[in-house]
């Protein structure tokens, strides 16, 4: 399993828009994702789940990822909090 | 009638009441697995229907990116795991009809998110019970007809309006809209504020009043709402609108135009704000940044100093919205006429010229070591930079800076993360400062002109006294020469020089100051689009050449007559 720490470059956090993009990214992987904040952990396969953390800009997630495909995952999901998120 | 102006404008038409159904419990508890697999196909279905009727939304209406990205999150909470799969376990093990189930679960979302302390999340609970009723609708088949064409000149009044409501608004006809519930972030708000349709919200109950064909007025900037208006109040607000609509037309012009001056110089214009609320404004009107930002709305209304991790709150939070813009932070400016209920500061015979400011600072090293560590945590989080108010010799410079550099060294020890390489400047308010900008230009990375008390200073003219208010003149030659000597200074030793007092914001003065070399000025945000006009339609040679003359001119009448001329 890989895990992660990202701080949240995006200002507003993780709202509706960059949360739908985050969710379609991760469904579009075998692994299984998941995301944490606070001791609390949810499936990246659930926008609710994942807005009810409510990540806000500057705070830190941990993300885990688990399967055949991590490696490219990983590397989706660096892109997605390191170069996406900051031009929101 | 009174609501929240979320989208300004002034509409005059006729209402249009939007009745909406509330969902409600069935209360029939299933008892065979049979029905239970029966509920659990019809929810399924339910969802896949109305999946297909956002997405069919999405591809007849020709959306712009934002609202397109709307309708995809709401495609994505439809598909949501954590909906289905609460609603079939409240099936299973509860026995409920999949219509209560979902209405439960959904009521438990919409908790979880009305309960956030962000006002942004908040909003989201409406999507969520926008998506709900979307699928119990399409769950009971009833084929609610839904109006989508009006009458020209149509104000839509209704309860709320859902997001996809709001975004298939028929904006040809559909002139305004006024809602029970909502704010500033709700959807609805935030369609019209893009669209440009005048919209009130939050208008409570009141609004069911309003009868279908009700003649309406409706001013989106006030809140205001007039139901069955007289006649005089109709063309009142018909002149309004007008009014309005030219001045809209015009500001909006010059939001995304540069402030450059026609011979290609770049001027900076940015805002001076006292909190994160303050920014939407500044970028409405096109401003790039804070050129000061005061600090004491921090300090005021409460009992006791702010700590530190409250102040770092406030300064991240301005920092987190600036868009990546600069913001200036000027640490605490009390005293004077400026006093905290809980710092007891002894009455003097002349505050103005007494303890205040940088010199409390500098005499209480707690309460400014507490606020520049706050805001070097903070500066991590956007481009922020210090400024010390009130400064009046080098001497004091050299305290502030070595404080700051005390307050670096404790987060460091603490391994707290800052931007160690922060910019830190002066105002220069104080005469003797002006004086000597060539001096104290060698210790700072920039000077703020503070044009209020530099001016209250220079004459010995007290600005809140009338009988003495023609004196308060800053077109004083006297202020102005010092006023050039400071920009003159800062050009000579490279370093960035700025104004943010209203002269900053004066129209009348902008070619003066441009002439003698100013490029950075910091005002209200409202004032913003005047100053731009003036720069835009001007040349920079021009501007030199107005200060050339006025450097020739004795008296202030003269030279406000002449620049009155170029107004």
């Amino acid at each position: 399993m890989i895990t992660n720490n990202y701080t949240i470059l995006a200002p507003q956090g993780i709202h509706a828009r960059p949360a739908t993009m985050l969710i379609k990214l991760a469904k579009g992987f075998k692994s299984a994702i998941s995301i944490k904040k606070d001791g609390k952990t949810v499936k990246l396969n659930s926008m609710l789940g994942l807005l009810s953390l409510n990540i806000k800009g500057g705070e830190t997630v941990a993300v885990m990822i688990e399967g055949e495909d991590q490696v490219e995952a990983e590397r989706a999901v660096n892109q997605f909090f390191n170069d996406y998120l900051k031009d929101l | 009638m009174k609501g929240i102006g979320v989208s300004p404008g002034i509409a005059i038409g006729k209402a249009f009441v939007i009745q909406k159904k509330e969902p409600s419990f069935i209360g029939i508890l299933l008892t065979t697995p049979v029905e239970k697999v029966a509920d659990t196909i019809r929810f399924d279905a339910a969802i896949k229907r109305a999946i297909h009727e956002v997405e069919q939304l999405k591809s007849t209406l020709s959306l712009s990116e934002e609202d397109s990205a709307i309708l995809d999150s709401q495609i994505e909470l439809l598909n949501d795991p954590e909906i289905r799969g609460n609603v079939i376990d409240k099936i299973e093990a509860q026995d409920k009809n999949a219509n209560d189930a979902l209405l439960e679960v959904i009521a438990g979302f919409v908790e979880v998110f009305e309960s956030m302390d962000d006002d942004y999340m908040r909003a989201r609970a409406a999507d969520i019970k926008d998506i709900g009723n979307r699928i119990l609708k399409n769950l009971n088949q009833s084929a609610e007809n839904k109006q989508t064409t009006f009458e020209p000149g149509t104000i839509l009044i209704a309860e709320d309006l859902s997001p996809s409501d709001a975004i298939t608004l028929d904006v040809k006809n559909i002139i305004g809209f006024a809602t029970q519930i909502g704010s500033q972030t709700s959807h609805a708000a935030i369609i019209a504020k893009a669209k440009g349709i005048p919209a009130v919200v939050g208008c409570g109950s009141a609004l069911i009043e309003i009868k279908n064909g009700d003649a309406i007025i409706l001013d989106g900037a006030t809140g205001l709402l007039v139901v069955n208006p007289d006649k005089e109040s109709i063309n009142q607000h018909i002149t309004k609108r007008d009014v309005f609509k030219e001045q809209a037309k015009h500001l909006k012009s010059l939001k995304d135009t540069p402030a450059i001056t026609t011979d290609g110089t770049r001027i900076k214009l940015s805002a001076n704000i006292s909190n994160a609320g303050d920014w939407p404004a500044v970028f409405e009107n096109g401003g790039e940044g804070a050129g000061l930002l005061r600090t004491e709305l921090l300090f005021m209304g409460r009992d006791s100093f702010p700590r530190e991790d409250e102040q770092f709150e406030f300064y991240k939070q301005v920092a987190l919205h600036s868009k990546g813009n600069p913001v200036v932070v000027r640490t605490i400016d009390i005293g004077g006429d400026k006093h905290l209920s809980y710092f007891n500061l002894p009455a003097e015979l002349n505050p103005f010229l007494g303890y205040r400011a940088i010199r409390i600072c500098l005499d209480q090293k707690d309460i400014f070591i507490t606020q520049l560590k706050a805001i070097l945590r903070a500066s991590v989080f956007g481009d922020l930079k210090i400024m010390f108010p009130m400064i009046s010799n080098i001497h004091e410079i050299r305290l502030a800076k070595n404080i700051l550099e005390e307050a670096k060294a404790i987060l460091r020890q603490d391994r707290v993360s800052f931007k160690a390489d922060i910019k830190a400047g002066i105002m220069i308010e104080v005469p003797s400062a002006a004086v000597t900008a060539d001096l104290l230009a060698k210790e700072v990375d920039f000077f703020s002109i503070g044009t209020n008390d530099l001016c209250q200073y220079t004459l010995a003219a007290d600005r809140m006294n009338e009988k003495i208010a023609h004196l308060y003149d800053p077109f004083n030659p006297a202020v102005l020469r010092l006023i050039s000597f400071v920009i003159e200074q800062g050009a000579k030793q490279s370093i960035h020089v700025g104004m943010c007092g209203e002269m900053a914001g004066d129209p009348l003065a902008t070619l003066l100051l441009l002439g003698m070399g100013l490029k950075d000025f910091s005002m209200s945000a409202a004032l913003i689009p005047a100053v731009k006009q003036v720069v835009i339609d001007n040349s920079w040679e021009k501007a030199k050449g107005i200060w050339e003359r006025v450097k020739g001119m004795h008296d202030s009448k003269d030279i406000i007559e002449y620049l009155t001329e170029f107004n």
